[in-house]
């Protein structure tokens, strides 16, 4: 590991003004950026401190009725907010699913969107990885790949997006805003992460020097009807082998709309709006949930280590459709109910 | 190490188990080793290093955090307490005294850690069942196995049976 520059901003145009160069680094909760350094898999050469930036740090309601979540607000601090376990149960649900109490204490909001995946030849600076060092190779394809993408993958990397909150933000159609030198803008929800295609290097599509402000989630939360269902190799703080976030409103007992999204199958959050509009008019049965299913795991292709995975999918989607009817059915640390 | 910028090192107030610290740190120093090579406070131990374990949980500004997952110029002005803060021989915490009640730990390497952990999850109001307390706890991994009497520990804390 290398030593660095340190500075820190106390408003976001400072931050902005302090953050340009390639190799300079926003901190916030550190808790990624800390351990890829200590890997040795990132050198900054100065880290802007941002955590001085107050007005990121609140959670706000929007004329829409929709909610902001500043940039710098705790992982934590969100999922436990009185009007988001009331209005947007599902965030909190993912957020609490990931990581530890520990880590969520620290992770901002901000930095859960721009966590590395945690594919092992990624992490290990002896092994080639064209994500940390294009061009390289990716030993993944025929080493071990039991995390890894079974959609949306490339030849140049099947890596896998870790994040839960991200999967519940996606099926959320949340909307992230930004600052950079040339002033804010704001970024749909999918249109924030990337495939791998040619650049598996980038993961998103924030520029070099952006900041990310807040996320701001649309009125709609999915609060009567919404599931996040978990599988991992243990029942707590490991990455997700395929996660389903579902949320859907009944009108007269009949789905009028719905949201699936997956995580821990690609290298972004996966949504496929075929399959919600399919939902549409049906009752909420394993039936309807499988036809989904179909839908979203199309093209679905699976390595050596990980091609369970499409029917593990398969079938968590239908669990996690099914257990969204009644969604004090879910417990942290509890096993799948049904 | 590659081009040690000057100037080498930053002035960091803390709080620590209630009194004040000053400290001169380079920015890349852990609070961990801040508390652990400039405070001498070596109740917080570093285990992995990189956020897997919990053995360096620490209280800051009343939350549980990595203490080696944190840079200390990021908590320059923050209220830090310690294992060393939260009790002592003769005085000690009810959850300290929990843990020796029920026989929670064996190396004693994750200890420090655990308490600071529960407490703090304690403190914070959460963790309704047993449940869910062990999903609350899984950032302190003890390889000795006494995680069974850890949760033992906490819940008789939690449920008032030690004051």
């Amino acid at each position: 590991m290398n030593n660095f520059h340190y500075t820190k901003a106390s408003s976001v145009d400072e931050a902005v003004l302090a953050g340009k160069g390639a190799e300079n680094y926003f901190i916030a909760g550190g808790t990624n950026l800390l351990d890829l350094w200590k890997y040795d898999l990132t050198h900054p050469q100065k880290m802007v401190d941002v955590n001085g930036i107050e007005e990121l740090k609140t959670i706000t309601e929007l004329p829409n009725g929709g909610l902001r979540l500043g940039a710098l607000v705790t992982n934590n601090t969100t999922a436990y907010h009185p009007l988001v376990e009331a209005r947007y149960p599902l965030l909190s649900r993912t957020i609490l699913a990931g990581a530890t109490a520990q880590i969520r204490n620290s992770a901002t909001n901000g930095g859960n969107l721009l966590q590395r995946t945690r594919c092992y030849y990624f992490y290990d600076p002896a092994s080639p990885c064209n994500k940390r060092n294009p061009g390289s190779g990716c030993p993944a394809v025929e080493g071990q790949n039991r995390l890894h993408a079974i959609l949306g993958f490339s030849d140049k990397c099947i890596a896998t997006f870790p994040s839960d909150m991200c999967v519940a933000l996606a099926a959320l159609e949340a909307v992230v805003r930004v600052t950079g030198p040339n002033g804010s803008r704001e970024i749909a929800f999918a249109d924030f992460h990337r495939l791998p295609g040619d650049r598996p290097e980038l993961d998103n599509t924030l520029g070099q020097d952006e900041l990310i402000t807040a996320i701001d989630l649309p009125p709609r939360g999915y609060a009567e009807h919404h599931n996040y269902l978990k599988l991992r190799d243990r029942n707590s703080y490991a990455f997700a082998l395929v996660s389903v976030a579902t949320g859907y409103e009944l009108e007269a007992g009949m789905i009028a709309n719905a949201r699936i999204a997956l995580g821990g199958v690609a290298h972004i959050p996966w949504r496929v709006e075929a399959a919600e509009t399919y939902l549409e008019g049906k009752a909420p049965t394993e039936a309807s949930f499988a036809g989904a299913a179909d839908l979203i795991l199309a093209g679905a292709q699976g390595f050596e280590h990980n091609a369970f995975k499409i029917e593990l999918a398969r079938r968590t989607i239908v669990r996690s459709g099914m257990m969204a009817l009644d969604p004090s059915c879910q417990r942290p640390g509890a096993p799948p109910s049904l | 190490m590659q081009n040690i910028p000057p100037p080498a090192t930053r002035s960091v107030s803390l709080r620590v188990n209630g009194k004040p610290a000053q400290l001169e740190v380079a920015p890349w120093v852990s609070l961990l080793d801040a508390l652990r090579h400039d405070l001498d406070l070596t109740g917080t131990k570093k285990g992995c290093d990189h956020g897997q374990c919990g053995a360096c949980t620490v209280i800051c500004d009343g939350e549980r955090i990595l203490s080696c997952l944190t840079l200390a110029v990021m908590k320059d002005g923050s209220e830090i307490t310690t294992i060393e803060g939260l009790g002592q021989p003769g005085n000690l915490h009810p959850l300290q005294e929990a843990f020796l009640e029920h026989d929670a730990y064996q190396c004693g390497y994750c200890t420090s850690g655990q308490i600071c952990s529960g407490v703090a999850m304690i403190e914070a109001g959460h963790g309704k069942t047993r449940e869910e307390v062990k999903d609350l706890m899984s950032g302190n991994l003890c390889r000795c196995g006494a995680n069974t009497n850890i949760i033992d520990a906490i819940m008789a804390v939690k449920d008032g049976n030690h004051e």
